[in-house]
């Protein structure tokens, strides 16, 4: 199918955020906003230890203090085994995890919850818990966890996964992956030219602004109503039937709007504890992190060492690839199997290649826990990926674009690793259908004049200028495992609501789905009036991640519309007398009849006149394919060889995402996540002390970009058409997030010859480097 | 505790509250809660309100310090009837993603064309480096800054 996008009226359109001027004009619209005003106040005791049993735990005097109204603690709650990960069930993450334990893993593991009337007086309380540690070895370091004779993280009789796949706690093992395709050996032994090294990407913490929050009360019926910052209303509401041991039917979720997530908020953190006080004191709670603790004890991306090796013919044509992974999961293995399966899944495809060797080991270590994080494994792999591809254009004496042209995946084209690698079980095989990759390396290198600015001088001449650039691919959705659903009901005045269990994090997914429903019902968007997500009204949808949204949930609401458009266009034909397939509708009025209805006379009709009924439609959809959206990142530095510092200049994405339902929300996209990975390359860094803990958990010290940091940024969407997403749609968010780093090691590369192999890339690191090169 | 007594948007309040709640919690307890709370350090500046005129973050003044000052948050440059050309602009340049930081931004965007209507790419960058986003890359509300200020520009010289 061609791309046809001209021919819509509201897809590919800037319409206006639908939630827009309500957030613009400070609206009360988020957890902390809606919470009651009499909630007590919920707050978390945190582990000072990396590794320690509890021998003894005195709640009396914190339980004494007046104003407090419940401690929990290992000894009065149940252990219930589950995984905080906000998986589809059943989940591929360990269940490794309960409520409280009487062992703490890492530095901000939690010990006690404490629910009060004040602020001040839960301090005070949590200040009175005496804990007694029998203090343990811990182990940091995630290969020697790995090794015989490192201390055991999960030696608990009962952590266990659900699913068939390897899993060794005696070891240290959360995870493990391997997959073999055709003979490495040989091909590398066969192979004109072989790269290799060892990249190491670190740990990084999403920063949403609005920290995990929660509230929880009872409803007069005794309900359990959970109002939450999270991307999984659905997945929050499975898992905390399991740990309160209460029925899902019990339970209420409500997500209002949410202040970013970044697959930080695809975990279950607070919502488990927030419940159970609310539970415990029949109290509205409001239990939220700090920034300190968003840091310490919420979730981060997982570090990860990938050996990378590559091999090529003379003619510079990739024959051989392996990839071998150690992904640090931290003390829980929450999204662990399946991080480590993306970083071969979401990026070997991307240069077809019939002889590769891929495996992932997932080490406990006593550090904060992995997650999901933007990019998901894919930013941690493509990082040497893209190093190598660069250094095997150079022996190869060819461009760093040619190698890439020679080797990137086309429409028609697959890889092996498709079928090889799922998420936990296998894959599922796929030709590529949209590719625009070919248009992004054009356009992005014209952008960022990549021919004209080669053997650039810096503008001075300790500054030396450099440009590099990276190809990435991602997917949209989990195939034969997300899926997504919709309800559209027509109102009396012609306008419809739409429910949806898709979950807008702030993406403006709302706005993008409710495109997609007036393009297919003919109606402008104003016609359609959102609700996202409430696990009492909306239909279940697996929520906002593995960049699913405008692809499966899209897909979900395209469906629902045009059931919804035939159901109205059936009730039209009764009342003009005419056959239904005749008529269509076109900006909410009913054409091709005898004579001309809106929307408002069938909703009014069918409402209150003739064979009265409700128009309404619900569909579901799940997906065959995960179609990747393709992007080529281009950057232009200058490095001061003096300082060690960076400085961009320009940063150029080239971004295929199919067609963009919006384009401003997908360059939004493009530009939020590009720059989140431009300060996980320089600036952001986990720095701990020998006890494993975090000394530098607040913005002062863990740097994020802020106005004056970005370059000049220029976004260029490339339309393709993807024939199985909504008027061709592919997804867009996480892609862009995956290209800073490996581009500016390129860049810094091309500007020094050293080349970092390790983020962030901090003057001292580039210094340290050059000087070496130097001696 | 201790009375503060102050003014928002033109509204009096008073209420009494210990003398160590910032004038975040302050704000928030009598109701005005589009000041939101992001780090409790004045890091992130999501927490941003105009004090006596002057832009500030909340979280790290505390209430009895704005005792007897006229605060003015996001709600003080309009609403969704009649919202203000920096709401509209961020708006419809796509500058509000999840909209957490937004209504601080606004203000730091607003207490900066007061003084400068017509400020360069750099004066924006600088004004609002104290306002931390995750979401928009920036992009997009530095070019909903220079569009709106270029409306209120012509607004006034239309006047």
């Amino acid at each position: 199918m061609t791309n046809n996008i001209n021919k819509y009226k509201t897809v590919g359109k800037n319409v206006r955020k639908v939630d827009g001027i309500g957030l613009a004009s400070g609206g009360h619209l988020f957890v902390a906003d809606l919470a009651d005003e009499d909630s007590l106040v919920g707050g978390i005791l945190a582990s000072p230890h990396a590794h320690a049993r509890i021998k003894k735990i005195d709640i009396s005097k914190a339980e004494s203090l007046d104003g407090v109204h419940c401690v929990l603690y290992h000894g009065n709650v149940n252990r219930v085994l589950h995984t905080t990960a906000g998986q589809g069930y059943p989940e591929p993450s360990p269940y490794d995890a309960v409520m409280f334990d009487n062992k703490v893993r890492y530095v901000g593991d939690r010990v006690a919850a404490v629910a009060a009337e004040t602020p001040a007086i839960l301090k005070k309380a949590l200040e009175l818990i005496d804990v007694e540690y029998d203090v343990l070895e811990p182990v940091f370091d995630p290969e020697k966890a790995l090794a015989p004779g490192a201390p055991i993280i999960h030696d608990e009789e009962d952590a266990k996964v659900i699913i068939p796949v390897e899993y060794d706690k005696n070891r240290n093992l959360a995870a493990h992956v391997d997959t073999k395709v055709g003979d490495t050996d040989k091909a590398f032994a066969e192979a004109d030219i072989v790269v290799e090294g060892r990249y190491k990407s670190h740990y990084a913490n999403h920063c949403a602004i609005e920290p995990h929050i929660s509230h929880a009360k009872l409803d007069p019926h005794g309900r359990l109503v959970i109002t939450t910052s999270t991307q999984v209303p659905f997945h929050v509401r499975r898992i905390v039937s399991q740990v309160c041991e209460i029925p899902i039917k019990q339970i209420r979720v409500i997500k209002p709007r949410i202040g970013g997530g970044f697959g930080g908020k695809q975990e279950i953190l607070l919502e488990d504890v927030c419940a159970m006080l609310a539970l415990r004191t029949e109290k509205p709670v409001l239990l939220d992190y700090t920034r300190e603790e968003e840091f310490i004890s919420s979730r981060t991306r997982h570090p990860s060492i990938c050996d990378t090796k590559l091999g090529f013919d003379s003619s510079g044509k990739l024959t051989a690839m392996s990839l071998k992974v150690i992904l640090n999961t931290g003390a829980y293995g929450s999204h662990a199997l399946t991080v480590g399966s993306n970083s071969g899944s979401k990026v070997l495809p991307m240069y077809p290649c019939n002889h590769i060797d891929f495996s992932m080991d997932s080490p406990y270590t006593n550090l904060p826990v992995g997650g999901a994080y933007r990019g998901y494994g894919a930013t941690q792999a493509v990082f040497g990926l893209e190093c190598l591809m660069d250094e095997a254009a150079e022996k190869l004496g060819i461009s760093p674009i040619e190698i890439r042209e020679k080797n990137h995946i086309r429409s028609g084209g697959t890889s092996p690793i498709f079928k090889a690698l799922g998420e936990g079980t296998e894959g599922v095989e796929m030709k590529i259908g949209s590719c625009g990759l070919d248009r992004c390396l054009q356009m992005g290198a014209e952008e960022i004049k990549w021919g004209e600015k080669q053997n650039m001088q810096g503008s001075k001449p300790w500054r030396k200028h450099g440009l590099g650039l990276a190809v990435l691919m991602q997917g949209s959705s989990i195939p034969h495992v997300d899926m997504g659903a919709a309800t559209l009901k027509l109102n009396d005045d012609g306008s419809f609501n739409l429910l949806m269990g898709a979950t807008d994090l702030g993406t403006g997914s709302d706005t993008v789905l409710s495109q997609i429903a007036a393009e297919e019902l003919g109606v402008a968007v104003e016609q359609i009036i959102p609700l996202s997500s409430d696990t009492d009204v909306t239909p279940f949808d697996v929520g906002a991640y593995a960049s699913s949204t405008t692809y499966l949930s899209g897909m979900a609401v395209k469906k629902t519309a045009a059931l919804a458009k035939y159901q109205v266009l059936e009730a039209a034909a009764e009342m003009l007398d005419c056959k239904c397939k005749d008529l269509d509708i076109e900006n909410s009025i009913i054409t091709g009849g005898p004579r001309k209805l809106n929307l408002e006379d069938v909703g009014r009709h069918t409402l209150y006149a003739d064979n009265q009924h409700q128009i309404i439609a619900s569909a579901s959809h799940i997906t065959e394919k995960s179609p990747p959206p393709f992007a080529a990142h281009f950057v232009e530095v200058e490095v001061d060889t003096q300082t060690g510092k960076v400085d961009l200049l320009n940063y150029v994405a080239a971004v295929d995402c199919g067609t963009a339902i919006h384009p401003k929300l997908a360059e939004g996209q493009t530009e939020g996540a590009l720059v989140n990975g431009i300060s996980f390359a320089l600036t952001e860094e986990y720095i701990f002390n020998d006890k494993g803990k975090m000394l530098n958990p607040d913005f002062g010290n863990y740097k994020i970009c802020s106005t004056q940091d970005i370059p000049h940024i220029k976004t260029i969407l490339v339309p393709t058409f993807e024939d199985t997403g909504p008027y061709g749609a592919k997804s867009v968010s996480e892609i862009s997030i995956n290209g800073a780093l490996p581009a500016i090691s390129n860049a810094i590369y091309n500007a020094t010859g050293v080349r970092i192999k390790e983020g962030p890339f901090t003057p001292e690191k580039i210094l340290n480097a050059l000087n070496s090169q130097a001696s | 505790m201790i009375k503060v007594s102050l003014t928002v948007n033109g509204q009096k309040h008073e209420k009494e509250t210990a003398p160590d709640t910032s004038l975040l919690d302050f704000l928030r307890s009598i109701g005005v809660k589009s000041v939101k709370k992001g780090c409790g350090k004045g890091e992130c500046g999501a927490c941003g309100v105009i004090m006596d005129g002057v832009y500030c973050k909340s979280c790290i003044v505390l209430a009895m310090q704005a005792d007897g000052t006229e605060i003015k948050t996001v709600e003080s440059l309009g609403n969704a009837q009649n919202p203000h050309p920096l709401q509209v602009s961020f708006v419809d340049e796509g500058a509000v993603q999840c909209g957490y930081c937004i209504p601080s931004m606004l203000l730091a965007s607003k207490s900066m064309l007061d003084k400068d209507p017509d400020p360069s790419e750099k004066k924006i960058r600088k004004s609002l480096d104290g306002n931390l986003c995750r979401c928009t890359g920036y992009v997009k509300q530095i070019a909903a800054v220079k569009k709106a200020a270029k409306i209120m520009r012509e607004n006034k010289n239309d006047q």
